[in-house]
């Protein structure tokens, strides 16, 4: 988690031109670090890239709409930071 | 090739899934409005133009890939270079090449080339989304005027 957390932090902080101190695991990606859907977008991926992964936006931002899930589930870093490890461990298995 | 109509793509060459690659080709037309302006008594295509031919081309490889279930939309060009002027009737080369397919969006790069030589190339970025009401039909009914084999979903 924290090495995750490290390599997201700092590809949110290169590509957002944010600075890298501000980025805890507490932070909402959208509401306290103010990326938006074309940095997202970035940042995605250059996560896709770094973790061979492919996170799944659409299907997240669906259950968000619907209502289904939280948008801190997976927009809060430390939450973020472990969707990607369980994405890198389902790839692995 | 009809500048004023945004139809940047005169046939589509090949299209191959399995290599996720697109190539087509275009004549910059002889006449067009746009050389009025780019420039009086001097008339070069618009770079952005040619990056529009580009995101065009990477367009359809795109639609083709996906079936023609949804649209890709234009959301950023990075690192284009443009390394050659172009004239009206040059023949130009195009090619698309899928970079990474993301949820949700996807990343080519593509290229455009006269007679072998480089005229400009770009890594591009789109947004997919669902089809707005009767696009669908219509781009798919586009690229079969282009040369491409598209079945209805």
């Amino acid at each position: 988690m924290s090495s995750t957390f490290d390599k997201v932090a700092d590809i949110i902080a290169e590509t957002a031109d944010i600075d890298r101190a501000s980025i805890t695991p507490e932070s909402h990606a959208i509401e306290d670090l103010g990326i938006d859907s074309l940095a997202f977008l970035d940042i995605a991926f250059a996560i896709d890239k770094e973790f061979g992964i492919k996170l799944p936006l659409e299907k997240w931002t669906q259950e968000v709409n619907e209502g289904k899930a939280p948008a801190e589930n997976y927009f809060v870093m430390k939450n973020l930071c472990a969707r990607i490890d369980e994405l890198v461990a389902a790839k692995k298995a | 090739m009809k500048l004023e109509y945004f139809q940047m793509i005169d046939r589509v060459v090949s299209f191959d899934r399995d290599a996720a690659h697109l190539v087509a080709t275009s004549t910059i037309p002889a006449v067009s409005p746009i050389f009025e302006g780019h420039f009086p008594g001097h008339p070069l295509m618009p770079g952005v133009l040619l990056i529009e031919t580009m995101a065009q081309t990477s367009g359809y490889l795109l639609l083709g890939l996906n079936n023609f279930t949804a649209m890709p939309f234009l959301t950023k060009v990075t690192s284009a270079n443009l390394r050659k002027f172009i004239a009206p009737e040059t023949p130009i080369d195009m090619q698309a090449s899928l970079v990474h397919d993301g949820s949700g969006y996807a990343v080519t790069k593509a290229k455009i080339s006269t007679g072998g030589k480089a005229v400009c190339d770009a890594e591009i970025m789109f947004k997919i989304l669902p089809f707005p009401e009767e696009l669908g039909a219509q781009m798919r009914a586009n690229a079969r005027s282009l040369g491409m084999d598209v079945k209805e979903p």
